[in-house]
């Protein structure tokens, strides 16, 4: 069965069937049942997934444009499927979660939901994509759902921060697709399919400039330091459920990117490069994080984090080592999660509110427990407490890091300490202490958003105590590209973080 | 020398098409002649598009049955693979663009009349029109169609004339905003016929240099002759000023928006479609056969051309506030991006036909996406007319959502995002340039694309982001040949964004005979 096809093909035709219902309730509970099916099947075809089968599994090649060389491939190895189901347990989540979203602006709400279903068709493509070609139409095809999102929906600066998003990506991508022509070039074997073009270029300097072409549109995607300051806009101006799926997924890609096609299409690249990418990334982490301290606006804390947690990942990736490396993966998937709930949580707040400065809240925990409960639980996972998710991917990037990097390791952990006082202090000024007047009669959660919550919590808690089948599924795909770098863990190795507590 | 001269052979069914037009545009000046006023349209229109459409098939036929190996005419014009490939372009575009002509609305009804004077009041009192525009079109699409074609200067020169001619006239007969498009048309033809001497001078002197203005023969030559080299370049260098001005490549772009601007829509329809297919067509069919053997001269040259295009296109852009002024300077930075085509043209003949049939694919798919566009600009309207002041545009989505739809999809085609049309004739185009080594030009290009893509969302920002103005313009119900000519654009430029191969397929088909000499 083409799963992946499948996949796509069920999310395209619910986003055109969307357009077509009348009704806007209709339109959201059709959505929703689209998104849930197509969880179901995604989860359908993980649970065949053999992760010490194939590196590659449920591959489907056709010719797509023979005179260019251009397939139609997806396959999925375990780094993509892990981010793969990431996106699909995201959707449905968010698409609950915008329930009233689209109203307030009374723009259409069919056309929302609509954009929703084909983002994810595109962020499904663009992690299982085999060929370099297919997966840049996605890369830059799924800015543009993303930039109606925001600049429709959003907030008041909306226009703004969608043409600032869409400008810096699509820059970063064009220069890619210059590095993707020339990659093709020079490879010269008519074809775009990953697995052809591994290897394939051989000398240095040819692998630096194209690395580069890809590395800065990937560095801008993610974002690194100093590409970063589309994100606080974009993110703080999108409404919350774009938001997540920006932050959470499509800046994943940015990563994913740089783990697939930066190391193992361009190993002597990645090596030289290694040491600069690694300072970008410390810098952005403790950047991210001391900026992130000094915001006034929720949004715009969590989107900070973000860069920090960036850090982490891009860190990690380019370390070199299993545990960095799947450390980094997991990270992916933990930060998607975890960054999701608060901006979700925030975004309920600021709903009910009415505005997203910090100064104008305080006390939420009397009079809305649970929303207060569920937000300390999203951020003390962003924070990387022991027994949440995040804390087991940190600790392995940290720990695989200092494998190579002792030095970029060590400042990186005090990263984590800043990130405490960022999340606890925010939740000391909104949460805790006298009850502000303004938000004494904040409703607490609504069974709808309770829906919203609890799976990302329990996503949270179940990963954080247990993420071995994820890490089953991430570990053999990581050293198969780190072995395609040729990288060997190096000798003394600290004991690999075991799976698990 | 005996006195006896040879009748010229004449290849009547290669150049079908081409006196098919022409024939239709002689029996159209007949009907403006002999038949009474309120049948003259009713003949027109279909007379019109009859005979587009019955010269697209005598190509598509030539097409088919092979295409000849050698010059037609007494060696003037050549029909080869890329003349019929741009022949079908054209008068595919040439029939939508006479789909929105159609709607008359867009025609002055006397020209003549003094704008304000009453008797301008008077014909639209009389509801006159002018039925001329259609033979007018006509003699104008014959010559886009003899253009590209022309084997020898001389019949160039010629055909660049008919082309242009009826296009100043065209330009001046807008019903709105009168004195802006006389303005257009004395420019236009000002500077059009500036650039026709220059043509010619550089054909003199070229035949000066190589005692024939028969392109082969001139290429024969650059090896040959000696001692005249002034003559060569100062003539290769003027027929090129000729050439880039209806490219309107910089420096020699500050007709077009002028031009574009004040135009009626559907005319600058077809300009920005059909003339610049068949100016494109030409000046490969120059710099190719004719001037192949001089490129280590020419290519630099172009290479400075084609980077001041892209920039000064996609830059002033940016600062425009009309719709068609700003769609003119979009045409200039692409322009420019064709350039990178002609530049990308190597010596062998994998890397030629690879540039070439990338620089015809981008032809159809910017000239779709074009007529598109303009046709959009005619629905929507204000009380003086199109609504072409930016500002106007604000808050469109709401109020049409599926016209502002397509018109952002259009804009996006241009900006070159992928899974629209505009996108693979950008990559086919700059592919061919890097494997030809102008990787520099390309970078280039993919700045400049990213520049232009600023001024296209900003149309999109304005579209949808924006509330709209309390009396903001109104969209007209579109004609159904408008509606037809949007439709088949929209389709044009979605199928050749998801499944381009038949149409690369058939360019590089085209393509692999290269031009025949």
């Amino acid at each position: 069965m083409p799963w992946l096809s499948t996949l796509m093909g069920v999310s395209v035709l619910g986003a055109l069937g969307v357009t077509l219902v009348r009704n806007d309730k209709l339109a959201k509970q059709f959505t929703l049942v689209v998104s849930l099916i197509v969880l179901a099947l995604t989860v359908a075809m993980a649970v065949q997934f053999s992760p010490n089968g194939d590196k590659f599994q449920f591959a489907e090649t056709y010719d797509w444009i023979p005179q260019f060389g251009v397939h139609y491939g997806v396959a999925v190895d375990g780094i993509a499927l892990v981010l793969i189901l990431l996106s699909v347990i995201l959707v449905p989540i968010v698409v609950l979660a915008s329930w009233h979203d689209a109203e307030a602006g009374k723009r259409s709400v069919r056309t929302y939901f609509s954009l929703l279903l084909v983002l994810e068709a595109m962020m499904i493509g663009v992690f299982a994509a085999t060929d370099v070609f297919l997966f840049y139409v996605f890369f830059e095809a799924m800015l543009i759902p993303m930039y109606f999102m925001i600049g429709s929906y959003g907030g008041a600066q909306r226009s703004y921060a969608a043409v600032k998003f869409l400008l810096y990506s699509l820059f970063g991508g064009l220069l890619m697709l210059v590095a993707v022509i020339a990659l093709y070039t020079i490879a010269g074997k008519g074809t775009f399919m990953f697995s052809d073009l591994v290897g394939t270029i051989q000398d240095v300097t040819t692998q630096k400039w194209l690395f580069l072409g890809f590395f800065i549109a990937f560095a801008i995607k993610a974002p690194l330091w100093p590409f970063h300051t589309w994100l606080p806009d974009a993110a703080a101006q999108a409404p919350a459920g774009a938001a997540v799926l920006l932050v959470g997924v499509l800046d994943k890609v940015g990563t994913y990117g740089m783990l697939r096609f930066c190391l193992e299409l361009f190993p002597d690249a990645a090596k030289f490069f290694t040491p600069l990418v690694i300072t970008l990334s410390v810098i952005g982490i403790v950047y991210g994080a001391i900026v992130a301290i000094g915001q006034t606006d929720m949004k715009r804390l969590i989107a900070y984090t973000s860069v920090s947690h960036f850090g982490f990942i891009a860190m990690g990736v380019f370390a070199m080592t299993t545990s960095a490396g799947s450390g980094a993966t997991l990270y992916m998937v933990n930060h998607g999660f975890s960054t999701g709930a608060l901006f979700l949580i925030a975004g309920f707040l600021i709903y009910r509110r009415g505005s997203h400065f910090i100064a104008d809240y305080g006390g939420v925990q009397k009079v809305a427990p649970i929303l207060a409960g569920t937000f300390l639980v999203a951020g003390l996972s962003s924070l990387s407490l022991p027994g949440l998710s995040t804390f087991v991917s940190e600790f392995m990037v940290l720990t695989g890091t200092y494998q190579r990097y002792v030095v970029p390791a060590v400042i990186a952990t005090v990263g984590v300490i800043l990130a405490a006082i960022y999340i606890l202090w925010m939740y000391q000024r909104t949460m805790n202490g006298p009850t502000a007047e303004s938000v004494k009669s904040l409703p607490d959660l609504n069974a709808r958003e309770k829906w919203v919550v609890a799976p990302l919590v329990a996503l949270l808690l179940v990963f954080g105590f247990y993420p071995k089948p994820l890490l089953d599924v991430i570990n053999p795909a990581v050293k198969d590209t780190l072995s395609s770098v040729s990288v060997t863990d190096p000798k003394p190795a600290v004991p690999v973080a075991q799976e698990g507590q | 020398m005996n006195g006896t001269i040879q009748a010229p052979s004449i290849e009547y069914a290669l150049l079908a098409p081409i006196l098919v037009v022409f024939g239709a545009a002689i029996v159209g000046v007949l009907v403006e002649a002999f038949a009474p006023r309120y049948l003259r349209s009713a003949i027109h229109l279909p007379l019109t598009l009859l005979s587009l459409a019955g010269a697209f098939a005598l190509a598509v036929w030539q097409a088919i049955k092979g295409v000849p190996t050698k010059p037609a005419a007494m060696g003037a014009v050549a029909v080869d693979g890329p003349a019929l490939f741009i022949w079908g372009t054209i008068l595919i575009l040439a029939f939508v663009s006479v789909l929105l002509i159609k709607d008359e609305e867009h025609f002055v009804g006397a020209a003549a009349a003094v704008p304000g004077s009453a008797e301008e009041e008077q014909s639209l009192v009389e509801r006159a029109a002018h039925t001329e525009v259609y033979p007018l079109l006509l003699f104008a699409v014959g010559g886009m169609l003899l253009f590209p074609a022309s084997n020898d200067l001389l019949v160039a020169f010629v055909a660049l004339e008919v082309m242009s001619l009826p296009l100043y006239l065209l330009c001046g007969l807008a019903r709105r905003r009168r004195l802006l498009s006389q303005e257009a048309a004395v420019k236009y033809f000002l500077l059009g016929a500036f650039s026709s001497a220059f043509f010619l001078y550089g054909t003199a002197l070229l035949y000066g240099y190589a005692g024939s203005v028969d392109l082969a023969k001139i290429n024969q030559a650059l090896g040959a002759v000696g001692g005249q080299d002034t003559l060569l370049y100062i003539g290769a260098a003027m027929l090129g000023v000729g050439l880039l001005f209806k490219i309107g490549a910089a420096p020699f772009q500050a007709w077009k928006p002028d031009v574009y601007q004040g135009a009626p829509t559907p005319i600058t329809a077809l300009m920005a479609s059909g003339t610049l297919v068949a100016a494109f067509g030409a000046l490969l069919r120059v710099f190719w056969v004719g001037l192949g053997g001089l490129d280590w001269d020419w290519r630099p040259v172009l290479y400075g051309v084609a980077i001041l295009t892209m920039v000064v296109g996609a830059v002033l852009a940016i600062t425009q506030t009309d719709i068609k002024r700003m769609l003119a300077y979009s045409s200039i930075a692409h322009g420019g991006f064709l350039l990178i085509g002609v530049i990308a043209t190597g010596h062998t003949q994998a890397e030629n036909t690879s540039a070439l049939s990338g620089l015809l694919f981008y032809l159809v798919a910017y000239g779709f996406t074009t007529v598109g566009a303009f046709a959009i600009v005619t629905m929507v309207r204000d009380a003086g007319g199109e609504a072409w002041h930016l500002s106007r545009w604000a808050g469109l989505g709401k109020r049409s959502p599926l016209l502002a739809g397509t018109f952002a999809f259009f804009l996006l085609a241009f900006a070159g995002i992928p899974l629209t049309s505009g996108f693979f004739g950008k990559y086919a185009v700059f592919q061919a340039a890097v494997a030809n080594g102008a990787t520099p030009l390309v970078i280039i290009g993919v700045v400049a694309s990213a520049i232009a893509a600023f001024f296209y969302v900003r149309v999109i920002v304005l579209m949808f982001f924006s509330d709209p103005a309390a009396d903001g313009p109104s969209v007209v119900l579109p004609s159904r040949g408008t509606a037809a000519v949007v439709g088949i654009a929209a389709l044009a430029t979605v199928v050749l964004g998801v499944y381009p191969q038949p149409v690369l397929d058939l360019a590089h088909t085209a393509a692999q005979s290269l031009f025949v000499r």
